[in-house]
Formats: structure tokens, C-alpha cells, sequence
């Protein structure tokens, strides 16, 4: 063991210990920290993961390809949509199935939605664990209104499992246009007043700014992606690299900052809610009339061989493989999951920090603990 | 919700005598005082302010915000200040999935919790382990395995209005029920732990 090695397992050793979690408001979940702290330094971090492990990946293998669509909802449930698409992805993909354009224009926008839903949140909590209540009333006011519009389209509030392999399960409502192009021009109205409200805070800005820095190497090595990652300076953006449904017919910037910190990461998701906005008006109007799915076999079944197909959530690239045997139901399914991958460098990230920044890194990292356990 | 707005139960106005007598079930006197039983007014407190727990697993806990933020309020029901401390709650709102490594931590919780104390199981994984009832090796099915549970709220997830009326219905126990507590813990189904 070298030298430096020795002298951490020392430090470890001499370090109090205290549990962060699993019951803890910050922790937005049950996850449990172990938290080695030295005097109110953190010299070491241990994520004990499983509190809300469910199993999910091996009720896959018992379930078929529609049935999927309703646990992958249950993952990441803030960017639930955008899960459902990534199964149905890799449904229709490994069939060989175009779906129509009706289809593709609409899951972008659904997508683009639940992204402004899940930063709406993410942003309320990011304040609350920070000492500032009035951000969760705030952005949950115009949440509410996203939430409309996901319940009358696709019957569900904050589960949709509308996608279903070849399209969706019904179509949307009249009203779907009309209600989201109101919301567009409301929310242009009130997001400036969010980073008024909390951006230009003093308070704020002293306890994101400089903390919990990450380089884009360590980004890289530990692969967090997502805003946390672009914040450092990966160009990690699936949407732009990888275009999936209408990405690539639509015009948008890749939010890249090179700090790396809190405070970045939290302009970077901030960024991307604009981003999002774009990205709907440039589709709102080009959804046309047509079938609402593709024809596809009241059966599923994948041709043997391995799949993978990957989408862009709210909190980084979330990955689905699937190896087949060619039979209705899949033999292995394997998600790759934001959360875990920027979970790993919380480690890393809040060494030689205080303990309470820790709350201010974990915000900053948005993670959804049903995802890391699954 | 917003143009009718339910008034807490308001009936005419707050400020006469003869609402708060009606409220805690009194006979008003002659003198400007009223009497009434210690059950009524104890229970009257008790389920006009009843503050739950943080305690949030996973989806539900987003529709338990969105019960607590503005378009639906639950404030004016009196459930209002989410504890962060078992020891500081009344309720114990079981928002998610319980899973095997967590359930000793949830009867914990339970057990450090003030009496009198009561349990909302919201969402199908509270209630029965929903969907994931079949084919898990890993969820509890139904929180009613660790602790007792008061109130059932079916839903996957429930809208923050069967919450709203899952914490109703607990108040109407509440007011229904005698001053002094039995032992809840005998009452616990202990199988599991």
C-alpha cells in the first residue's frame, strides 16, 4: 500500500461517523450516507444504497414489452415519460419500425415538458434544502399547470405510461396545442422571476458557489451526465449527439459550463428549461394529423440478440439493454441510470467539504433515489 | 378547487361563541362559559392540527408535495408542518414502496413517534405492494405488515385530493375516538420484524 493510501485508510479510521438518511428530508429519498467527518469536515462519504430496492430489473424478465413500460415509469418517476420512450425505443428499433411523425413530434414535446416539470421541482427543493421555503411554493404553482396538460392527454398526473411500443396508447386531447402554448407563454413570464427570486440571492450564491467542484475529467471518469455533467464540460447531451424522435429536427443549444460547481450546475439546469421551451415552440405547430401509432403485433416478440438504446432524462443519459432469446419476454434487462452514475461522485465531490454543503452538492446533483436502487 | 373552495368546515362564523360550544360539542351557559367533555375538546385539538412526518419513499411522496403546495393546500385541513423528527409527529404518511432493508427503519420511526400516533398508507405499494405485488423478492407487501395502519389511500399515485380525503376521513376517526389511547403496539401485526 502506498504511502498516501495509508494515510487515508488512517483518516478513515480516526473519522467520526455519523448516517445521513435513510429517513432525512434533504436526502429526497431513502438513501443513507455514511458520513466520515473530521471536526465538521467531510473526509469521506459512503452511500448505502438498497433501501428502495424494488427488484424492478428482474420483474422485467417475467413481464413483456408493455408491461415494461409501466415499471419503467416507477424509476425515475420525474422523467417518467422519457423512460417509457427509451424501452419503446429499442422496442421498435430492434423491429425495424418507422413510427409516424405525429408520434415522434408528440413524444418530444411530452419529453420536453416533463424536463420543465422535474427542474420546476427539482429548483423548488433546491431552495428548500437551502433555507428558502418560498421557492417550493413558487415552483410547484407551475408545476400544477404542467400536470394539466399530462392529465388531460395522457390520463395520468405524474405516471403517464402513455408510450407504449409503435406510438402511444390512445390519442391526445384537442385541447394538448392550445393548453401548452398558454403554458409557454405563462411560464416566459414567470421564469425570470425564479432566478430573481433565488439566482441572485447572496446567501445562495455563497453556499453553491465553489463547492462541490467537479473537473470534466472526473466527469468524465465517473460518468455523470445530465446538467451535472454539462456543467463541468462533458458534452454529454444524447439529444444532440444521439437523436432520437424529433431531436434532430429541431434547433437547440447544448448548455456547456466549465466550473464545475454547485452553482453551475444549478445555472445549467435553469439554462435548459429555456432550452426546453425553445424546443416545444418549434414543434407545437408542426404536429399533423395522422394515426397515433404504428401497426404493430398484439404480441412483441425481439428477434435473439442484444439491444441497447439510450435517451436523454432530466437527470443525464439513462440506458436500457435488453438481451433476447426471441422470446416475448426479455432475458436480461439492464438499466444504466443517471442517478447511480452521479451518485458515485458524490464521494469524491464532497471531500474536504463542510457537512453542510453536502445538502447543497446532493440538491445540485438532483438525484432520485427509486432510480439508483431500482 | 380553486373557485369553490372548501372552508374548512365553516359553517357561519368563526368568531361567535356558539360555533366553537357547536365545534367541541358544548352546551353554552348562561355566564359567557361553556361546558363541555375533555374528549370532545381533546379530540377537537388533535385532529385540527396534526402534522406528519417526512417520510416519502418514492412517487407518492411527489403527489404528498403537491398536497402540501398551493393548488391544493392541505394546510387548511390543519396538516401542515412536515416534521423532519419522528419524535415532533402525529402522522406517519407512508408515501411509497416499503422494501424488506427499509421496514425496520419504518417500525423505528414508528416506535419513536409520540403517542397518540396514527398511519396513512398512501399509494398501492402502502396499501398492498401495488404493482409490484407479483414477481418482487424484495417489496413488503402492504405496510400493514410493520405498523397499524389508520387510513387506506388506493392509487398509483393517488391525486393529491385522495390525499386530501384519506387526511378527512383520519380527522373523523380522530374526533370519533376516545381520549385515552389504547396501546397501539399490541395492536401491530409484529410478524415481520
Amino acid at each position: 500500500m502506498s504511502d498516501s493510501k495509508i494515510q487515508e485508510n488512517l483518516q478513515k479510521e480516526d473519522a467520526y461517523y455519523v448516517n445521513m438518511g435513510p429517513q432525512h428530508p434533504s436526502t429526497h429519498g431513502v438513501l443513507r450516507l455514511r458520513v466520515g467527518l473530521q471536526g465538521e469536515k467531510v473526509i469521506h462519504v459512503e452511500p448505502h444504497c438498497g433501501y428502495i430496492h424494488r427488484g424492478i430489473e428482474k420483474m422485467c424478465e417475467k413481464d413483456t414489452y408493455s408491461q415494461i413500460i409501466h415499471l419503467t415509469d416507477r424509476l425515475d418517476y420525474l422523467s417518467a415519460n422519457t423512460n417509457n420512450e427509451a424501452v419503446c425505443l429499442l422496442v421498435e428499433n430492434a423491429l425495424g419500425i418507422e413510427v409516424p411523425e405525429r408520434v415522434k413530434i408528440i413524444r418530444t414535446i411530452l419529453d420536453e415538458l416533463t424536463r420543465l416539470a422535474s427542474h420546476q421541482l427539482w429548483w423548488s427543493v433546491m431552495g428548500m434544502d437551502l433555507g428558502a421555503l418560498t421557492t417550493f411554493f413558487y415552483g410547484l404553482r407551475d408545476r400544477e399547470k404542467i400536470l394539466d396538460i399530462f392529465e388531460e392527454s395522457t390520463g395520468g398526473r405524474l405516471l403517464p405510461s402513455f408510450n407504449t411500443p409503435g406510438g402511444f396508447m390512445h390519442d391526445i386531447h384537442p385541447n394538448f396545442v392550445p393548453r401548452t402554448k398558454e403554458f409557454l407563454a405563462y411560464f416566459k413570464k414567470k421564469l425570470p422571476e425564479y432566478n430573481r427570486l433565488l439566482t441572485g440571492n447572496v446567501i445562495f450564491q455563497q453556499r453553491t458557489k465553489g463547492i462541490g467542484i467537479l473537473s470534466k475529467e472526473d466527469a468524465i471518469a465517473y460518468g455523470v451526465t445530465g446538467p451535472s455533467g454539462r456543467a463541468s464540460g462533458f458534452a454529454c447531451d444524447v439529444r444532440k449527439h444521439h437523436p432520437y424522435s424529433a431531436y434532430g429536427m429541431v434547433d437547440f443549444k447544448e448548455i456547456l459550463y466549465t466550473e464545475g460547481d454547485s452553482f453551475y450546475r444549478y445555472v445549467a439546469r435553469m439554462d435548459e428549461m429555456w432550452e426546453s421551451m425553445k424546443i416545444i415552440e418549434q414543434l407545437i405547430d408542426r404536429i399533423e394529423d395522422g394515426p397515433y401509432t404504428a401497426k404493430m403485433k398484439p404480441i412483441i416478440k425481439l428477434p435473439a440478440g442484444e439491444y441497447y438504446q439510450r435517451v436523454e432524462t432530466t437527470r443525464g443519459e439513462f440506458g436500457v439493454f435488453v438481451i433476447s432469446t426471441g422470446d416475448k419476454t426479455p432475458y436480461r434487462m439492464k438499466f444504466r441510470s443517471p442517478n447511480f452514475a452521479n451518485l458515485s461522485a458524490l464521494d469524491y465531490m464532497s471531500r474536504g467539504f463542510k457537512i453542510a454543503d453536502m445538502v447543497a452538492i446532493m440538491s445540485s446533483l438532483d438525484l432520485v433515489i427509486p432510480d439508483i436502487d431500482r | 378547487m380553486e373557485k369553490t373552495s372548501i372552508k374548512m368546515g365553516l359553517t357561519e362564523k368563526n368568531d361567535n361563541i356558539d360555533y366553537l360550544a357547536a365545534q367541541v360539542g358544548a352546551k353554552q351557559g348562561e355566564a359567557g362559559f361553556f361546558v363541555t367533555t375533555i374528549d370532545d375538546v381533546i379530540n377537537w385539538g388533535r385532529s385540527n392540527s396534526i402534522w406528519p412526518l417526512t417520510f416519502a419513499t418514492s412517487c407518492c411522496g411527489i403527489e404528498m408535495m403537491s398536497a402540501g403546495a398551493p393548488r391544493h393546500d392541505f394546510a387548511r385541513f390543519g396538516i401542515e408542518v412536515y416534521r423532519p423528527s419522528a419524535r415532533q409527529a402525529d402522522v406517519i404518511v407512508v408515501a411509497g414502496t416499503i422494501v424488506q432493508k427499509m421496514a425496520p427503519v419504518l417500525k423505528r420511526l414508528y416506535d419513536q413517534m409520540p403517542d397518540p400516533k396514527y398511519v396513512i398508507a398512501m399509494g398501492a405499494c402502502a396499501v398492498s405492494g401495488g404493482p409490484f405485488y407479483y414477481n418482487s423478492y424484495s417489496v413488503i407487501r402492504g405496510v400493514d405488515h410493520v405498523i397499524p395502519v389508520d387510513v387506506y389511500i388506493p392509487g398509483c399515485p393517488p391525486r393529491p385530493e385522495a390525499l386530501l380525503y384519506g387526511v378527512m376521513k383520519l380527522q373523523e376517526k380522530i374526533k370519533n375516538s376516545d381520549t385515552i389511547m389504547k396501546n397501539r403496539t399490541d395492536e401491530a401485526d409484529n410478524d415481520f420484524i
